[in-house]
């Protein structure tokens, strides 16, 4: 199954890394020079990081169901690897996403959290990628394992529409729309387009560096579990033989 | 200030210490391989 | 198909009439939810009548967690897995009959929370054929996800703790959906119902295709 014994060798990534090392520097920069709005003040300013990181969840999201439906057709580990690191990644990029926007919106809104129909659907996700990585984590490797995350990816994937919609009504009740930052495409100067559209490139290929250094570690940690495996069964196989002429 | 510098530095602390996880998880586990 | 999934919910119910586990400690449980949340809310300060839907279907949300668990812990005893694999019954049939089982019970303890709701709570019912229909709904997508995730997590020591970290948030829709449309047919606008009750159809139909056509390899794999 293995071939040689070099390492894996990090430096496939490390062209990835760099750039969104560099781009996320980019996006920081010019988010912190944005000039303040009316309306936002200062606090306009997390245009650069709030917006991409939400994306990244939900590219996450889409990776992850992508590579699940790719298991569930192939049945090949790899795409199991990606379905895990991918979910993995995107909670991470949820969390930062609520975080970024309850920071946001403790100076705009006046209150750390408004059950704002995106806020609402962005928290059930990161609570629904936490308890699919946890069931992920307490599973052994396999080919069990890969189906029940394969499957669980996708159940997430049907059920967004579904949490989206509920949320939205349910909010919509009471208090018109979303209070949501306003489009910037169409409301915000050309800075805030160009900070974001930087943030939206530079957290897609952190997503990206971050899932294939994930997807690494998991095919490691596969040939770790398997050599500890295999030594074990060797040694009771060792056990079971009345070679040594310790029994006569 | 404060609020824009606390999103930025959550920001930057949160994905550097995922990243700086991976990053050492993997040499780790290149290391015990190589043993 | 349809014969496997009625072979193994009534042995599910079956199971459940004798060992009066849902009986004894799931209904019991569910009512004492009821009674918590009265002493949580002040009942005279006219919260928990203006709550109650909502109050209702928490109720009826971690009681399905419970009556999950129960439902796969009865099929983890004495090597009872093995068996149901080896059965050659059709794995589609058999995510039915479960969900079936499971579906049947929460309904029957839908029924009894509801006279406990209007009893403690001073609640008037009436518009039963919309608070049934949602009733149906919800508990068809209650059931399902619960099987779903129930068999994800059933070869696992941690299932206890794990469980209730997979599915309640998943749930959430349910709840949202199910209290709204139970507000609407009580305040007299049954047309907001109408939204609703496809959510809450949608949501079970998602489920029903997610368990259908995964539930074999699921339980080969668990």
């Amino acid at each position: 199954m293995r071939t040689a014994r070099t390492p894996v060798a990090l430096r496939g990534s490390t062209m990835l890394g760099w750039a969104s090392l560099v781009l996320v520097g980019a996006t920081v920069g010019l988010g912190l020079a944005l000039p303040r709005t009316q309306e936002q003040a200062e606090y306009s300013r997390l245009i650069a990081v709030h917006p991409p990181a939400a994306w990244a969840s939900y590219v996450a999201v889409g990776v992850a169901a992508f590579a699940a439906v790719g298991h569930l057709v192939t049945r090949r580990l790899a795409w199991d690897r990606v379905t895990i690191a991918s979910l993995e990644v995107g909670s991470v990029f949820t969390a930062i996403t609520l975080a970024t926007g309850s920071i946001w919106g403790r100076p705009t809104w006046g209150v750390w959290w408004e059950w704002d129909p995106r806020l609402t659907t962005e928290a059930l996700l990161l609570a629904i990628l936490v308890g699919t990585v946890a069931l992920r984590r307490s599973l052994a490797p396999g080919r069990g394992r890969a189906v029940i995350t394969s499957v669980a990816a996708l159940a997430t994937v049907g059920l967004l529409p579904v949490i989206h919609f509920s949320v939205l009504w349910w909010r919509s009740q009471h208090q018109g729309g979303t209070l949501l930052a306003p489009d910037p495409a169409s409301n915000a100067d050309n800075p805030y387009v160009v900070a974001m559209l930087v943030g939206f490139v530079a957290f897609t290929v952190l997503f990206a560096w971050m899932v294939v250094q994930r997807v690494r570690i998991e095919a490691l940690e596969e040939e770790a579990d398997e050599v500890v495996l295999g030594r074990a069964i060797a040694e009771r196989r060792a056990e079971g033989r009345p070679t040594s002429g310790v029994t006569a | 200030m404060g609020y824009v510098a606390a999103g930025y530095l959550v920001t930057l602390a949160g994905l550097g210490t995922y990243a700086a996880w991976l990053v050492r998880r993997a040499k780790q586990l290149n290391r015990e391989r190589l043993q | 198909m349809w014969a496997d999934a009625g072979l193994v919910a009534g042995k599910d119910l079956r199971i459940e009439l004798r060992s009066r586990v849902a009986l004894n400690q799931v209904l019991p449980f569910s009512f004492v939810v009821l009674v918590l949340f009265a002493f949580a809310l002040d009942p005279d300060r006219g919260v928990l009548d203006r709550a109650a839907p909502g109050l209702f279907w928490v109720a009826v949300l971690l009681t399905s967690l419970l009556a999950t668990q129960r439902s796969f812990a009865i099929e983890a005893a004495d090597g009872n897995t093995d068996a149901l694999r080896m059965s050659g019954l059709d794995p589609a049939g058999l995510f039915l009959g479960k969900a079936a089982a499971v579906a049947a019970q929460l309904l029957a303890l839908e029924v009894l929370l509801l006279i406990g709701v209007a009893f403690l709570y001073g609640i008037a019912l009436h518009s039963f054929g919309l608070l049934a229909l949602t009733c149906v709904l919800a508990t068809l997508g209650l059931a399902g996800a619960g099987t779903v995730y129930g068999v994800m997590a059933f070869g696992l020591r941690v299932r206890e703790t794990l469980l209730p970290l997979l599915i309640l948030p998943v749930l959430a829709p349910v709840l949202l959906a199910a209290t709204r449309s139970f507000e609407a047919a009580l305040g007299g606008v049954p047309r907001e119902c109408i939204g609703w009750l496809g959510l809450l159809a949608a949501f079970a139909a998602l489920y029903a295709v997610v368990g259908l056509f995964g539930f074999g390899p699921l339980l080969e794999e668990s």
